[in-house]
């Protein structure tokens, strides 16, 4: 059984900071497949239109039958554990550092036999077992046994903790504690665990309801910060850019125009300064010191968070600009993936439908509350899912938006 | 008026000396028998700008970015650049920034006449006032009272309103507030119409964010100090500093705003020269 997490000991100063390594992250375009839904927390494999075979590793073409008339499926994963074994060497610089490794094969009820990575506490085989697609440092999926019903602690498997973020002991930043949402992402990080939770305060004259319980919380620290300077910005990371383990950003400005409602641009502006700018000024800043602790121990650093907006994905005229500065923040967080991918760091993007705030007073709900995103938005770093739509708007739009994004164009143009 | 510029012993102005004056002022600021003292908040992001309802446009806080620092941007040099509303930091306000001044000629920046750009000023102590009440209004008792201690303010004055406001440092203090809004010092109407009306002043200077009082909408008119003020043709200047260096009279300002093309107001350097032997306290009559 995996023995619970115990804060690890302070790391020995005389000893250097090790390099990240990655497992092996190459792999085929079809195999991207895996990837793509793993990203959304999801397990899909092949199966034939033709014979209804699912297969599996991906490839172009039906290995039963050749047909090439494949489709991305949703699967339980459940199956049956024929054998395990404990890698025991390794040329690869990732394992190497992690051996002993536990390896496992399984036979899908859906058909194929699969090499998994095997959670310590799955029974010896053969026994029952549910394999799930996670990503891995390399950002790509792999498979993952786990045992088929919940073990005490099984969150800290050391072997599963190599694909997830969990917030647990880890010090967070969250840049923005002045909304409803912000204070709820560090409530829930703070129940999540973590050790201590910095959470930005732009304008500190501004006075808002929520700071005074956030607070008076021991694991929370308000700190200064505005995403829109600069030199606040680098400030902070200065302090204790070399301290965060995760950097949850939250900022956001929201106001509800298009392009004919609102003289000027002067609006506009603000939501790209603090969206768009806001999101390049704080990866510059914080970006490479995260990446320099990303094998920082048990406990290196491990993921960045993005607040997003369905928005991102197609405009909402009635909020127009709005969406644009999302989606600019969107294309910019698929450059931070990139620049973070080296290192390991996950880019986690939230991209939730209306959120039950202030501005989006007048729309009508169903509207996801900010304990139910936050609530998400720590499952996802304890999952390791990189695409979170939270809430039934977002998940609609998502499917509408797979399906065919020019009719979810016309759609929110009304 | 000239008078007061000049200390005792100072040669006076003759008839035919313009440049002579000049010549002497210069003399003067050289050896230190006029002192320049800067009245002016130092630019910088961390300095508190007018915040409005968030549904309304926003003026623009300081922001700086480097272009360049002797590196592979510009190997031999260092600038920034910045960006600013023409309301930040210590501002000059011109007449066309409020409604009540929209229609007046020579209103905005860039046509104001540059001789109202120099001017005296009278400094009315206010500090223990604000201190004491941070809603603390100028009334025009108040105002009468310091004349008859400091004589008439003379006409073309700018009229200073210290309240050792800019002394709070920590932004949350300066800007000060509650669930109700901002609570700094200001005028009241009758004092702003007296000082137009029946003094003439050129403008009206304060130390906090508005040369109105942070509760100023609540008044009648709302905002009295904008919209008699400009109105009227007249000024402002807010955000100014070191207004306990000036002595209640005798102090001559400097305050020209950036030639911005039909430009409602704009940061600037303020001024004071300020002629020694006349001390903060002990002041001298201009009239």
């Amino acid at each position: 059984m995996t023995r619970e997490l115990v804060r690890p000991r302070r790391k020995n100063p005389v000893l250097r900071t090790r390099l990240p390594t990655l497992p092996p992250g190459g792999r085929s375009r079809v195999a991207l497949g895996l990837t793509a839904a793993a990203a959304l927390g999801r397990f899909e494999l092949q199966r034939c239109r033709d014979c209804q075979a699912v297969q599996y590793p991906p490839v172009e073409a039906c290995s039963r039958c050749l047909s090439v008339r494949l489709r991305w499926e949703s699967q339980s994963g459940e199956g049956l554990l024929l054998a395990r074994t404990e890698l025991a060497h390794s040329n690869d610089l990732f394992f190497r550092e992690r051996l002993p490794w536990q390896l496992g094969m399984v036979r899908l009820d859906c058909g194929p036999t699969v090499v998994v990575h095997l959670h310590g506490d799955c029974a010896e085989a053969p026994t029952r077992v549910r394999v799930d697609a996670r990503l891995d440092r390399s950002g790509q999926a792999v498979l993952f046994a786990f045992p088929a019903t919940e073990t005490p602690n099984m969150a800290d498997d050391p072997q599963l903790r190599e694909f997830t973020c969990d917030p647990r002991f880890r010090k967070v930043l969250v840049t923005d504690g002045r909304t409803p949402l912000g204070q709820a992402i560090a409530e829930s990080l703070v129940k999540a665990g973590a050790d201590l939770v910095w959470v930005g305060q732009a304008e500190p004259w501004k006075q808002f309801p929520g700071l005074d319980a956030l607070r008076a919380m021991p694991q929370v620290s308000i700190v200064p910060l505005d995403l829109t300077d600069s030199a606040s910005v680098r400030e902070l990371a200065a302090e204790i850019g070399g301290r965060v383990d995760i950097v949850v950003n939250n900022a956001e400005v929201h106001r509800t125009h298009g392009i004919s409602d609102r003289q000027g641009i002067e609006t506009a502006r603000l939501e790209m300064d603090v969206n768009y700018f806001g999101l390049l000024r704080l990866a510059q800043s914080f970006g490479p010191a995260l990446r320099a602790r990303a094998a920082d121990g048990p406990l290196g650093a491990v993921a960045w968070v993005n607040l997003l907006s369905i928005y991102a994905l197609s405009n909402f005229p009635p909020h127009g600009t709005f969406s644009a500065s999302k989606a600019a923040a969107l294309s910019l967080s698929q450059c931070l993936r990139a620049e973070m991918r080296p290192a390991g760091v996950r880019v986690v993007n939230l991209f939730p439908g209306p959120i039950d705030d202030e501005w989006n007073q007048t729309v009508l709900p169903p509207k996801v509350s900010p304990a139910v995103l936050a609530r998400a938005l720590t499952a996802a770093l304890k999952s390791g899912v990189e695409d979170v739509f939270p809430g039934d708007v977002a998940q609609e739009w998502l499917e509408r938006w797979r399906d065919n994004p020019k009719a979810l164009e016309r759609e929110l143009a009304g | 008026m000239h008078d007061a510029v000049f200390t005792e012993g100072s040669t006076p102005a003759t008839a035919a000396g313009g440049a002579n004056l000049l010549l002497q002022l210069a003399g003067e600021l050289a050896t230190g028998r006029i002192r320049v003292v800067d009245l002016t908040q130092t630019l910088a992001p961390e300095f508190p700008q007018i915040s409005l309802p968030p549904e309304m446009g926003q003026c623009w806080p300081f922001r700086i970015e480097e272009v360049s620092r002797y590196d592979e941007r510009g190997p031999g040099w260092y600038w920034n650049n910045f960006s600013c509303g023409e309301h930040t930091g210590t501002h000059f306000d011109a007449p066309i920034h409020w409604v009540s001044g929209r229609d007046l000629p020579r209103n905005a920046t860039d046509t104001i006449p540059p001789e109202d750009l120099i001017g005296l000023a009278c400094v009315i102590d206010c500090s223990a006032e604000a201190a004491a009440d941070a809603d603390f209004l100028l009334t025009r008792a108040f105002i009468e009272s310091w004349e008859s201690v400091h004589g008439r303010i003379p006409p073309r004055a700018w009229v200073l309103m210290r309240t050792d406001w800019s002394k709070r440092t920590d932004p949350v203090a300066y800007q000060n507030y509650d669930e109700t809004g901002q609570h700094t010092p200001g005028p009241d109407a009758e004092a702003v119409r007296f000082l137009v009306e029946e003094r003439q002043v050129i403008g009206f200077g304060s130390e906090s964010i508005g040369t109105d009082a942070g509760q100023a909408q609540y008044q009648r008119p709302p905002f009295p100090c904008h919209y008699y003020m400009h109105g009227a043709g007249r000024y402002g200047l807010q955000c100014l500093a070191n207004l306990d260096q000036l002595p209640p009279t005798g102090a001559m300002l400097i305050c020209p705003p950036l030639k911005i093309r039909d430009g409602s107001g704009s940061p600037l350097r303020v001024l004071a020269l300020v002629p020694s032997g006349v001390s903060p306290t002990a002041g001298c009559s201009a009239g």
